[in-house]
């Protein structure tokens, strides 16, 4: 709600098939080759080429179909979108209009802390086009097809979503889930995923306004931003008595404004019809349930499976739950280990290591194995949580293990009582006044002999060992 | 040597050694050179083909033949694309266009060891019946009317590939057949011409008109021919999603002419008081010889025939428009530049494309258009399934089915029809074949009173190209039509 509007949101999601070759042909779909390096003759249109579909692109649509709870259509049907642009080489996108793979579907998103059904339309298969380069020379446009015949999935969302949150929580549902799936990186930077938003606002209660549909955001701190400001923008017009031209808009990152790209009048008339070089697309059901059986464990299941397992608070299960490789992370350091002390050393200082140093957990200084390492030291109490902090940042400045660290500067904790009791006698025997005091009450004085204590250990002592051994002496 | 010589007539020279493939190919580039008024060729490759010529009389001498058919000339319609040879469909758009890779069915040619002559001139994108609508002037047919001088047309869109058969200027030739592309000029030269079922020949690296009903296939002196040369091109191709799978069959070897016992359809739809009385005659003469020749006649309907002919000008440019969008002057072929990128669009496309396929493009466009879409494009698939359908019943009652190829012999090139329906009106009985996907055969039955080859159809069921070429056999050599066409080019 912005000012007593309610916001409709619906999305479209292009995500990058994770595949090493096109849709419709064996090209490479390596990012970052050099221009027009990887296009066969299918993707560059050369005359009398033909498009053979890629079995793998298909079953990574069916296996994100079922990851979205949705309906796997046993026949579809590709059609050609036909228009005209430089970099579409040739002159029409194979996708999927009337007949897609993947019917309707849903996931659930937490809104205000309640779990939230989110529907899915469709999700249909489709060729990337090629990139044209503007920028290359002051007069020519330069065209690189490595893109060109890429598979895309394009899940569209119901217009469920009523606000910014929600949207932003949806797109990061879908894509967790994707890479969870492995059937896209979701790497939003190099565009292996992006969105275009449908907003529309309207008075509780009144017919839906008309939408404006922003195109390829590419963050979530776009969509988000984007849809704020589309809508005051939409709100604003209303206001002052004028209509909403029903348009797609593009949403400029500098300005944090969308500006009109085309209206609806304008829109191309995209004269789909199947495409007669491909036959319609028979999914056998025995194939779609070999898929089926081989859908690993979704964010979901993996939340209620850590809370049950590993006592995780339900905030803390959906953070580490969220990105797979996080996930994955945690796990590998959870196994026969603390839960209670593996969750506070992954949420608090490991993550805020990565959000400090902008990296992202694959990225991580730290191993899985290193900081488990670490974990044992403090568990077993060879070290303390105060020792461990200090390893733990030399660990991310060195990448050395936590028992390298600790042995060379000989780090591990004192918790021999022997040795400690003589700590304690040469504390209690050195300073004799005070033992006067605190034995006539004065307390407060113990904080006094431990940090006397610690001194004289150079800070190893086991605090707990320690306390305990100080307490019995002071105490006879 | 032996004027006409057909497939089986030059093998039998080449393996008993009284020619070699360099002889016959020099004979053949001679004949070519001779025969440059009839216009057959795009592109020669003279140099080319001598030296496949050589390499294959060396693995004669080796012992090492590709194929009973190594070092036998043919020529190859301009549809192709053939590697390292310019490929132009005809068409100013692709004048300069030379693909770096070979066509499927001519790289069935050439690991079979056949000699390519050159590229035979087509209608432009294969969009014609009269073969004038090619970017290289019209292709004129070897055949004259006993009663007039005038230049005939060869039929189209293979007009080259057919004409060129016909003149002697290759011994067989491969052609394309969207609506009757092969059959028709076939009809029209007195030359045999087989459509096989769809998804028979890979259409892999043949470019494309319309991708639902384009098919490759031979156009030959005889049937033995055609069954040998339809063996040579078909089979599943995994480059081509629209490749039947069946297994490829020895259609050469397994030939006979047996009609005892089969019965073949009359279609009433087909019968006309506007045919000819010529080809009417040739028609009852051919259901006389089947007859007599122990098959069995059975009136048939196909009651949809009438509508194919619209059906089809609405799916065929439906799928030209779109397959045609690729000729836009950004990667090849020519480029008219222009201020910016639509105009540089239009000035190509404009300068690029002949009359008859803008409008074709302009139908295309139209049927496909938001708001039509149902009414023309959705209403002829529907039409389709049911002539597909009619063909479909009749085939539960007759092994095939006997018709004109034309509705007419030859007529003159400069007195085509202003109405461009009237042209259409050419492929009446060869369109609902492609709309169905069956195959049929074009074979030379008899001559009409001014002297020019009047064709017959011959169809069967999808796969049952045997079965068809066995019923062309015996109707060829029951009817021992030998006519040739006088050789007035030759100097």
């Amino acid at each position: 709600m912005i000012n007593g509007w309610e916001l409709v949101i619906g999305i479209e999601i292009h995500a990058q098939v994770k595949s090493k070759s096109k849709l419709f042909s064996s090209s490479s779909t390596e990012f970052g080759s050099g221009p027009n390096s990887q296009v066969s003759l299918v993707d560059a249109a050369m005359p009398g080429m033909l498009p053979v579909i890629n079995k793998f692109c298909v079953e990574q649509a069916v296996r994100s179909g079922i990851g979205l709870n949705a309906k796997i259509n046993n026949k579809s049907i590709f059609d050609r979108k036909n228009y005209f642009y430089q970099d579409l080489p040739q002159g029409y996108q194979i996708s999927q209009f009337k007949d897609p793979i993947v019917g309707n579907g849903f996931i659930e998103i937490v809104s205000e802390g309640q779990s939230k059904k989110i529907g899915i339309e469709r999700l249909h298969l489709e060729q990337d086009a090629g990139k044209s380069l503007h920028d290359q020379d002051p007069n020519l446009t330069f065209v690189d097809l490595n893109r060109s015949g890429i598979a895309l999935m394009e899940i569209v969302s119901m217009p469920d979503m009523k606000s910014p949150d929600e949207a932003v929580e949806y797109v990061k549902k879908v894509r967790s889930i994707l890479r969870y799936l492995d059937t896209c990186d979701g790497n939003m930077e190099q565009g292996s995923l992006r969105a275009d938003v449908n907003v529309s606002v309207n008075k509780p209660g009144d017919d839906l306004g008309t939408r404006c549909e922003i195109k390829n955001l590419n963050s979530f701190k776009y969509i988000h931003s984007a849809i704020i400001y589309e809508a005051k923008r939409q709100i604003k017009l209303i206001e002052s008595g004028e209509n909403i031209i029903q348009e797609t808009r593009l949403y400029n990152i500098d300005s944090g404004e969308t500006r009109s790209m085309r209206s609806k009048e304008d829109a191309h008339d995209y004269r789909y019809f199947p495409d007669p070089d491909l036959l319609p697309l028979i999914l056998e059901d025995d194939w779609v349930k070999k898929i089926r059986s081989s859908i690993p464990e979704l964010p979901d299941q993996k939340k209620e499976r850590f809370i049950r397992e590993y006592s995780l608070s339900e905030y803390d299960s959906s953070v580490i739950v969220s990105d797979k490789s996080t996930s994955d992370y945690y796990e590998k350091v959870v196994k026969d280990r603390n839960p209670k002390l593996v969750t506070t050393w992954v949420t608090s200082e490991l993550f805020s290591v990565l959000n400090k140093k902008n990296l992202s957990i694959d990225e991580s200084p730290i191993s899985p194995n290193h900081l488990g390492e670490l974990i044992d030291n403090i568990d077993s109490g060879k070290i303390s949580s105060r020792q461990a902090k200090d390893i733990f940042e030399e660990m991310c400045e060195t990448g050395e293990s936590a028992n390298n660290i600790i042995n060379e500067k000989g780090l591990s904790q004192i918790s021999d009582e022997g040795e400690l009791e003589k700590l304690v006698d040469n504390v209690i025997s050195s300073n004799p006044e005070n033992v006067e005091k605190y034995k006539n009450g004065k307390d407060k004085l113990f904080g006094f002999f431990v940090g006397e204590a610690m001194k004289l250990s150079k800070g190893k002592a086991n605090p707990k060992v320690l306390n305990e051994l100080l307490k019995s002496k002071l105490n006879t | 040597m032996k004027r006409n010589l057909n497939f089986i007539e030059a093998s039998s020279l080449l393996e008993a050694n009284e020619t070699t493939s360099v002889e016959l190919t020099k004979i053949y580039l001679d004949n070519i050179k001779e025969a440059e008024e009839l216009n057959c060729f795009n592109t020669i490759t003279a140099e080319h083909a001598l030296d496949d010529a050589e390499k294959s009389d060396q693995r004669r001498q080796q012992g090492k033949l590709k194929s009973q058919f190594d070092g036998i000339p043919i020529g190859v319609k301009d549809l192709f694309c053939t590697k390292n040879i310019k490929t132009t469909a005809s068409s100013k758009i692709l004048s300069n266009f030379v693909p770096s890779y070979e066509s499927a069915v001519t790289q069935k040619c050439i690991d079979a060891g056949l000699i390519s002559l050159g590229k035979l001139n087509c209608d432009e994108f294969a969009m014609g019946s009269t073969n004038k609508t090619s970017y290289y002037g019209p292709v004129t047919n070897p055949w004259k009317s006993n009663k007039s001088d005038a230049k005939l047309v060869p039929g189209g869109s293979s007009g080259g590939s057919a004409a060129a058969v016909a003149a002697d200027l290759c011994i067989a030739s491969l052609g394309t057949d969207t609506g009757g592309s092969i059959r028709q000029p076939a009809s029209f030269t007195g030359t045999v011409g087989l459509k096989p079922t769809y998804g028979r020949v890979s259409r892999w690296g043949i470019i494309a008109f319309a991708s639902s009903l384009d098919q490759a296939g031979p156009i030959t002196k005889t049937v033995e021919d055609a069954a040998a040369l339809f063996e040579i091109i078909a089979g599943h191709d995994p480059k081509d999603s629209t490749s039947s799978i069946k297994e490829n069959e020895s259609f050469f070897d397994n030939l006979n002419s047996s009609v005892k016992g089969m019965k073949i359809g009359i279609p009433k739809e087909f019968k006309s008081d506007d045919l000819p009385a010529s080809t009417q005659k040739a028609w009852d003469d051919c259901k006389k010889l089947l007859q007599n020749n122990g098959a069995e006649l059975i009136d048939i309907s196909l009651p949809h025939t009438m509508d194919a002919l619209p059906t089809y000008y609405i799916i065929a440019p439906a799928e030209a428009s779109s397959n045609l969008a690729r000729y836009d002057g950004v990667k090849y072929g020519i480029r008219e530049e222009g201020e910016n990128l639509i105009e540089m669009y239009e000035k190509t496309r404009s300068v690029g494309f002949g009359d008859e396929v803008k409008r074709r493009i302009l139908i295309g466009t139209y049927v496909l258009s938001s708001g039509y879409y149902d009414a023309y494009y959705i209403k002829a698939q529907k039409i389709r399934s049911l002539i597909k359908n009619d063909f479909n019943q009749a085939f539960e009652k007759v092994d095939a089915i006997l018709t004109p190829s034309t509705p007419s012999t030859a007529f003159e090139i400069e007195n085509e029809p202003n109405d461009p329906v009237q042209t259409y009106l050419n492929d009446i009985f060869t369109v609902p074949i492609n709309l169905a996907g069956i195959p049929a055969i074009s074979i030379p039955f008899a001559n009409d009173e001014n002297n020019l080859p009047i064709g017959l159809q011959l169809i069967t069921n999808s796969f049952e190209e045997q079965k068809l070429l066995n019923i062309a056999k015996n109707v060829q050599d029951t009817a021992n039509y030998e006519s040739v066409p006088k050789n007035w080019w030759q100097k």
